[in-house]
């Protein structure tokens, strides 16, 4: 294909896949806040929009999906508030640092492949189905955008010329950094157990869990990669930060209406886009039965997975204590970087054996024994 | 650490449980729970089973208000127009809500029993002026064997104003 259409394809493809996940992230928030409830043995909102249905047999009035157009009535409401600015903030940086939150959210989902080869749609030297396919170094680019989602954070906790905000900043700034350490190590061990000539493309990584998804493989490494993302993306248990006991809405407290609510969708985008590289990592992307003869299945695949993984966040929210700062930090740079160094060293040194030749002889034997060819 | 992890483990478990029992929330419009049997409430002026209003205009309700909200202002009954037993009646009786707290003085001070608190608590409204809840608007209505207020009775028959009452349970 040719650039034109390239760009085009980016284009058009990119525009429609933004605006599903606005969508998502809006239902997102409901999910939440209905398995919040449910978990907490109430019922979530349920009146803001339903399907009626007939009238049940005491002629009550019966409601299906009640509660739905609650998050276009939580947007409507955002519009409508007031949305002031401090006086004496640094207007560039007070203005831009929702945009650079929200950004580095939207643009990782570029990378991710949300079905494979569908026959007839793009070039056919693609491999699988995403905004931009064929990005040879898709990790490299996951790790460089999520880092800029730091300056976000710590240029509006600056900008906001308040020392709650500022301590709040710097704060959120360190846990997202530790932990982007131990995730950038992680990452890597897919990397390696893909044998193909160019393993940092996400969609390669996605069909080499053909046999057998990864974290079955290293249970260790998914479980870490897990807990970094809910810090990554400062949830609980890692919400001190966020919390109102402690700083008060912490880099966000000089900030109101429209703006806030950017940063409030900017978490939530941060979350589908994390999960999505969890489950491109280490479930199997868009893998599940059938997905190779009708390849359109691979969107509900990795759509359903991308949903088990949020509802597996908003349930450890519901349920773990949130850690104090210090055990958070202590967290990050002594257990969980030690363990993802440890785990590096063991699957590079297994993989370097198994190459040479070392298991050969266990392999054989365990073959005979259990009968196979 | 296991037993950490253990810990963890028990306490997602834990909340997973809840989302299969039913939920705890009572869905309020469509069901009002019933409120308790002392339930202090909006304000009724009773009346006896003639018709007679009980209020004889006394204000002790309004000497006890603690939020100054009542305004009584009594008026002489005659055999001709006769609203409440005794010499005395309440012709302007008005209770500000928005200074109301609700806390049941005046109907510990009304010698008759007039003023009642009861279950309503539905109690909204769009601007101040409605607020102010007036006589008509707290009396109960005439009861099933009684005559409308005012009444014309025989001379002397109600001159007492405040009846024999037992105590309180």
């Amino acid at each position: 294909m040719s650039t034109g259409s390239i760009a085009l394809w980016g284009l058009i493809v990119g525009f429609i896949m933004t605006f599903v996940v606005i969508t998502g992230f809006a239902y997102t928030t409901l999910l939440e806040r209905i398995v919040l409830a449910r978990l907490q043995g109430r019922v979530g909102p349920n009146r803001a929009g339903y399907i009626p249905l007939p009238r049940g047999k005491d002629g009550r009035e019966r409601r299906f999906l009640g509660g739905i157009m609650q998050p276009a009535a939580d947007a409507v409401k955002m519009f409508f508030k007031e949305d002031p600015t401090p006086d004496k903030v640094d207007r560039l940086t007070y203005n831009l640092a929702p945009m650079l939150a929200i950004i580095p959210a939207i643009v990782i989902l570029a990378v991710i492949p949300w079905a494979g080869k569908i026959p007839g749609l793009g070039d056919p030297s693609w491999g699988y189905f995403a905004i931009a396919p064929g990005i040879n170094v898709g990790v490299v680019f996951i790790l460089a955008i999520t880092s800029i989602g730091v300056y976000g954070v710590v240029l509006a906790g600056w900008a906001s010329n308040s020392k709650y905000a500022i301590l709040g900043g710097v704060r959120a700034s360190a846990q997202m950094i530790s932990y982007e350490l131990a995730l950038g190590i992680i990452v890597l061990i897919p990397i390696m157990m893909v044998d193909a000539p160019n393993p940092m493309d996400l969609g390669v990584i996605v069909e080499a869990q053909r046999g057998l998804w990864f974290v079955f493989q290293q249970p260790i490494a998914a479980i870490i990669f897990y807990i970094g993302i809910l810090a990554e993306l400062q949830r609980a248990p890692f919400d001190l930060l966020e919390a109102e006991q402690e700083l008060s809405a912490g880099y966000t407290v000089e900030y109101a209406g429209l703006r806030f609510g950017t940063f409030f969708v900017a978490e939530y985008m941060k979350m589908i886009s994390l999960s999505a590289i969890a489950v491109v990592f280490f479930f199997g992307g868009y893998r599940g039965p059938f997905v190779d003869q009708v390849p359109a299945l691979g969107f509900l695949y990795i759509f359903g997975k991308i949903v088990i993984s949020l509802f597996v966040m908003i349930w450890i929210r519901a349920s773990l204590p949130r850690y104090r700062y210090d055990q958070l930090m202590s967290l990050g740079w002594k257990v969980l970087l030690p363990l993802a160094v440890a785990n590096f060293l063991v699957t590079a040194i297994f993989l370097v054996l198994a190459e040479e030749g070392v298991f050969e002889p266990i392999v054989n034997s365990l073959r005979q024994f259990f009968g196979l060819g | 650490m296991f037993d950490d992890i253990g810990a963890i483990v028990t306490g997602l478990y834990t909340t997973l449980k809840h989302i299969i029992r039913p939920s705890v929330t009572i869905q309020y419009p469509e069901y009002k729970r019933p409120p308790r049997y002392r339930f202090k409430g909006r304000h009724e002026l009773k009346r006896y089973d003639n018709g007679l209003e009980k209020c004889i205009g006394c204000s002790l309700c309004a000497a006890a208000c603690p939020a100054d909200a009542i305004f009584v202002e009594a008026a002489e009954n005659t055999d001709q127009a006769r609203y409440s037993p005794g010499e005395r009646y309440a012709s302007v009786y008005e209770i500000n809500m928005l200074r109301c707290i609700f806390c049941g003085f005046c109907e510990d001070a009304c010698p008759t029993e007039a003023i009642v608190l009861e279950n309503n608590y539905e109690l909204s409204f769009y601007d101040r002026a409605s607020a102010i809840y007036t006589k008509d608007m707290l009396i109960v209505d005439v009861p099933v064997n009684g005559r409308p207020t005012p009444q014309e009775v025989e001379p002397g028959m109600f001159n007492r104003s405040i009846p024999d009452m037992g105590n309180p349970r």
